[in-house]
């Protein structure tokens, strides 16, 4: 006969739940998705769908092997968010097999290898991301052309055609180089920002168009600090720590090193800042643990901008503040209270 | 002087639901068909019995003496007659019995003959703690911890600060509020009392902010040797080390006690206790409980303690259902009940009745920090939770584990529904057990090791008698030698200095 | 030629220790061992029952530590000695079901006094002296002494021992709360 099981205190709850706060993250990025779609076509969308697919169907399969309860564990939310996250990293044009294959890397080894939710070392998302950018770099490289300043952005037969499709001619007649590349590329010619800048790819702080979609990604981000879905520590640090490597570079050289609201004004660095480097899982738990993860981040990532060979290195600097996670935690760990400090 | 106040880490801004039960005057519970006292109903050794099955006792009678120093005596709440000494359920989360006294009321309520302490400020502070020690008072607030301990370590060492904690700072708790509304004297006295049992330099009254009424209260009888302090509204502000932290700054040292930093917290309802003590000689035989949550007619009660939990919902209008739980406490620490036929205690503060929530799953922990953000003592709730999932004792208890006061706040803000607090029980409780246990074998190897210590002198004796020569004759002659040596002393003890034969012993 | 005595050499090097004896045991090597048994047995429950099949928790103690016996033989101590064993020696938990299945409840020996004849069988048996008696005297435990090893039971001729649960504090511990994410397979 079982016994009744004994009831501990607190006998309630503040009522938030895992879910809850998947939901959450997924509403702010709506905000960044739907300027994503105006502006270069529903090529992102298609993305998402495909992604979030893949990663609920890896993931059943792998609770299934394993022999967890699949609803419970889907129930949660949190691979539907690895996915989503992943797909707004990627370029919309990327073609179903890089996009699956790195989702379910992702799933499979950045996630459940380590046991599954709350176990990972790596942020799931990163690690997909930067396995099909070191395996596959030519089709990552495919961003779509801004559309003031090139061809129309592409209707969905077009985007499902160049996803599903990739012939070389087809993407390319709606491809172009992303911000960042634009830039790294032509500083590599030895051209000065300011010339560079006057390329109509650029907007007023960024790229155009990605400035707008980083916007959206930081409205979205403050959104979730004002909700408490996260807390601040994170995002300030990180944006710190990047200004700081941009900024003494750009007030040494001006002329060759592109400025911190640049650098700011990139979709990577607010969904870095705001979404990826606060997943909780995988970064530092205490308040100053998580400034000197996010700043460690900022500042790597800065550096592999400018100097790394790939345009963007927010994914690798992630991935080192995920490595550096479990020593930050362990050095800034908050007395406790009667402890001599 | 306005004091400034400082403020503890973590916690929660919990909604009080005071003005449920804090504007009513509190009802007196009727007598109860049967009184069950438990023996133990404080921090320490349970009491002794000193009645026996039969006897006829009367009101404030003690009925089992302090086993001990760190014990505290039980008298009877009520006249009436002795009908059993034996296991009844007691308030427990797993429902186990305790060894309880029951009276039968004879419906007299006839009292003992207490006598009060004349002229207290002249009688020795010694005096007054033997006064509270046969008056069983403990801590009336929750803890129950022997008061005439906690004062006598406050005479033993200097006490700076007296505080007196009136924060009820969980939600739905008002028996503190409506105590000081309806008996602010005893406090204001109990105060002095316990001030000058120790000689505190400085005296405070704190109650919290959203206590007007008790603060007015109190405010008309508080002199300048007494502080008045209204501490923020913030749970768990009544938790003795977080009070202290906001009123004085200090902290409490880990492991340590709050007399080590000369600072001596008391419960008014101890207080008051106190002054019942000192100037009646009247004992705790009863106490203010709030009724409420989903009953009816919530109400503060003045209840005879051994009353069943019963008979106090039902004078709320109560009768218990299924699908709601019934806690003894608050939301947040309170213990579950499986039955209510179980008697209020010197402990019990509160009966709540609640919707039993859904059944929650129990998630991973996604490493959020929400609970290390709330804890009040600045733990790591989730290193303690990981080291207790895997085993590792050891480790949860470098991690600070028995600090942890089991506020709750914790296992209230995890996202992924982690019962912490249960696993933090859990893990305190399986270290004690082990400490029992490793002391009880250590204490059984000594004694099995000097068992055989003394079974291998017992064997070398034996064989140096048989090498002396064959077992019988080598027995016969070390008994002939030692009789002959006995005679030998006799004699010479009878002989004696006036050589007279003497009677033998 | 030289390749082929080479890799002879080699494997002669690899399989020599299967054949030789290891050395003698050195001072500081016995010193360890005398640490580790004394650290095993003080995580043994100290019952001297000998239901390990030694006489004795020190014995047991001495053979776990030369190798010579298992560490899930000790029922007094249940699953949490396991578990101490293992961590203490640097073994992988093993499967739940080898070893005790559950903590033993704490008991302690009780003299029916109608019955005992006063014979000292039982207090010669008693490893912790927790037995008070002399011939012809009534025999009586001392509780707090007692550690429930059940060694007095048999050697009394008129049966008047059993074992109680102990009483005084209670054993109730709170219980681990169940995760239902574990594992359903």
């Amino acid at each position: 006969m079982t016994e009744p099981m004994v009831i501990s205190s607190p006998h309630r709850h503040v009522g938030i739940t895992v879910r809850g706060v998947m939901v959450r993250v997924a509403a702010a990025l709506a905000p960044g998705i739907l300027v994503y779609l105006w502006i270069f076509g529903p090529g992102v969308l298609i993305q998402c769908v495909l992604a979030m697919a893949t990663a609920v169907a890896t993931e059943a399969l792998i609770l299934r092997w394993r022999g967890r309860p699949i609803r419970t564990a889907l129930g949660d939310g949190s691979v539907i968010v690895t996915g989503l996250l992943l797909a707004l990293c990627l370029s919309p044009l990327t073609p179903w097999w890089v996009t699956l294959m790195a989702t379910v890397f992702a799933v499979a080894l950045g996630k459940h290898a380590f046991g599954g939710l709350g176990q990972n070392l790596f942020n799931p998302a990163m690690a997909g991301f930067v396995f099909v950018l070191l395996c596959f770099p030519a089709p990552m490289n495919k961003w779509p052309a801004v559309p003031a300043a090139g061809a129309p952005a592409p209707g969905l037969m077009n985007s499902l055609g160049v996803i599903f499709v990739p012939k070389a001619e087809a993407v390319d007649a709606v491809s172009g180089a992303s911000a960042l590349n634009h830039m790294k590329s032509r500083l590599g010619l030895m051209e000065m920002v300011s010339e560079i800048r006057s390329d109509p790819v650029y907007g007023n702080f960024g790229g155009r168009g990605w400035e707008w979609i980083a916007m959206a990604w930081l409205a979205g981000g403050v959104a979730l600090l004002v909700l408490g879905v996260i807390r601040w520590h994170i995002p300030a640090a990180f944006i710190a720590g990047m200004t700081c490597v941009s900024g003494i570079t750009w007030l040494m050289n001006a002329d060759v090193y592109a400025a911190p609201v640049f650098h700011l004004a990139t979709p990577g660095a607010m969904l870095g800042a705001f979404f990826i480097a606060t997943d909780p899982v995988t970064a530092a738990t205490s308040d100053r643990g998580r400034l000197a993860y996010g700043v460690l981040i900022g500042i790597l990532a800065g550096l592999l901008r400018i100097w790394g060979i790939y345009p963007d290195g927010i994914a690798f600097a992630v991935l080192i503040g995920n490595a550096c996670a479990p020593v930050i935690d362990r050095y800034t760990q908050p007395r406790v209270l009667g402890v001599a400090g | 002087m306005i004091r400034e106040l400082h403020a503890f880490p973590g916690g929660l801004p919990l909604a009080h639901y005071m003005e449920w039960t804090c504007g009513e005057e509190s009802l007196l519970q009727p007598l109860p068909a049967r009184i069950v006292l438990p023996l133990q109903q404080h921090i320490g050794l349970p009491a002794t019995p000193i009645v026996n099955m039969g006897d006829k006792v009367l009101k404030g009678q003690k009925i089992a003496a302090a086993s001990g120093y760190v014990s505290v005596s039980i008298h009877a709440s009520t006249s009436g007659t002795v009908t059993d000494i034996g296991d009844h359920p007691a308030p427990h989360p797993a429902g186990i019995t305790a060894r309880c006294i029951v009276i039968e009321p004879d419906g007299e309520d006839h009292w003992y003959d207490i006598r009060p302490v004349d002229e207290y400020t002249t009688v020795d502070p010694r005096r007054l703690q033997e006064v509270i020690r046969d008056c069983g008072i403990s801590g009336l607030g929750g803890a129950g911890f022997p008061a005439h301990v906690k004062i006598n370590e406050g005479v033993e060492n200097a006490v700076d600060t007296l505080i007196i904690n009136g924060v009820e700072c969980e939600p739905y708790i008002t028996c503190d509020d409506r105590l000081i509304q309806e008996k602010a004297s005893y406090v204001v006295a109990g105060t002095r009392m316990i001030g000058h049992a120790v000689q505190a330099k400085h005296r405070v009254i704190a109650v919290e902010s959203d206590m007007p009424a008790a603060y007015a209260a109190l405010a008309r009888l508080v002199g300048d040797d007494i502080e008045l302090v209204q501490v923020p509204a913030r749970y768990p502000a009544g938790g003795e080390k977080q009070l202290i932290q906001v009123i004085t700054g200090k902290e409490v040292p880990c492991g340590g006690l709050a007399i080590h930093i000369g600072i001596l917290v008391q419960n008014v309802a101890t207080a008051a206790a106190v002054y019942r003590a000192v100037t009646r000689g009247e004992p705790v035989v009863s106490r203010y409980v709030t009724v409420a949550g989903a009953v009816p007619r919530p109400r503060n009660l003045q209840v005879l303690l051994g009353t069943p939990v019963t008979d106090c919902l039902r004078t709320c209008g109560y009768e218990p259902q299924p699908g709601e739980r019934i806690i003894l406490g608050g939301p947040m620490m309170g213990q579950h009940l499986r039955s209510t036929d179980v008697p209020i205690t010197k402990t019990s503060n509160c009966i709540l009745v609640q919707q039993e929530p859904e059944p929650a799953v129990e998630l991973p922990c996604i490493r959020c920090g929400n609970c290390a953000t709330a804890c009040p003592i600045r733990l790591l709730p989730q290193q303690l939770y990981l080291d207790t999932r895997a085993g590792n004792y050891d480790a949860a208890r470098q991690h600070h584990l028995f600090d942890c006061i089991e506020c709750g706040c914790c296992s209230y803000v995890c996202p992924s529904h982690i019962p912490l607090v249960q696993y933090y029980r859990h893990a305190k409780s399986h270290i004690s057990a082990e400490e029992r246990r490793r002391d009880g074998a250590d204490h059984a190897r000594s004694r099995f090791e000097a068992r055989n210590d003394r079974l291998r002198a017992d064997a070398s004796a034996e064989t140096q008698r048989e090498s002396a020569g064959n077992t019988a004759s080598a027995n016969s002659e070390y008994v002939r030698a030692a009789v002959e040596r006995t005679l030998a002393r006799r004699q010479a003890r009878d002989a004696g200095p006036d050589g007279e034969t003497g009677s033998h012993d | 030629m030289t390749a082929l005595l080479l890799v002879c050499a080699l494997l002669a090097c690899a399989l020599a220790p299967m054949f030789l004896r290891p050395p003698a045991v050195s001072s500081r090597g016995s010193v360890r061992q005398a640490r580790l048994v004394s650290r095993i047995d003080s995580l043994l429950p100290q019952t001297q029952c000998g239901e390990c099949g030694f006489a004795g928790c020190r014995p047991y103690a001495e053979a776990i530590a030369g190798g010579k016996a298992d560490i899930y033989l000790c029922p007094p101590g249940g699953p949490v000695t396991v578990r101490q064993l293992e961590q203490l020696l640097g073994r992988s938990p093993a499967h739940p079901a080898r070893g005790p299945a559950a903590t033993p409840a704490t008991v302690v020996a009780h003299i029916d006094e109608d019955l005992c004849i006063g014979c000292v069988k039982c207090v010669r048996a008693c490893p912790v002296d927790a037995i008070l008696g002399a011939a012809g005297q009534m025999h009586s435990i001392l509780p707090a002494q007692c550690t429930g090893c059940d060694l007095c039971v048999a050697p009394c001729p008129v049966d008047c021992i059993t074992l109680v649960p102990a009483a005084g504090k209670s054993q109730w511990q709170w219980p681990r709360p169940v995760s239902t994410m574990a594992a359903t397979a």
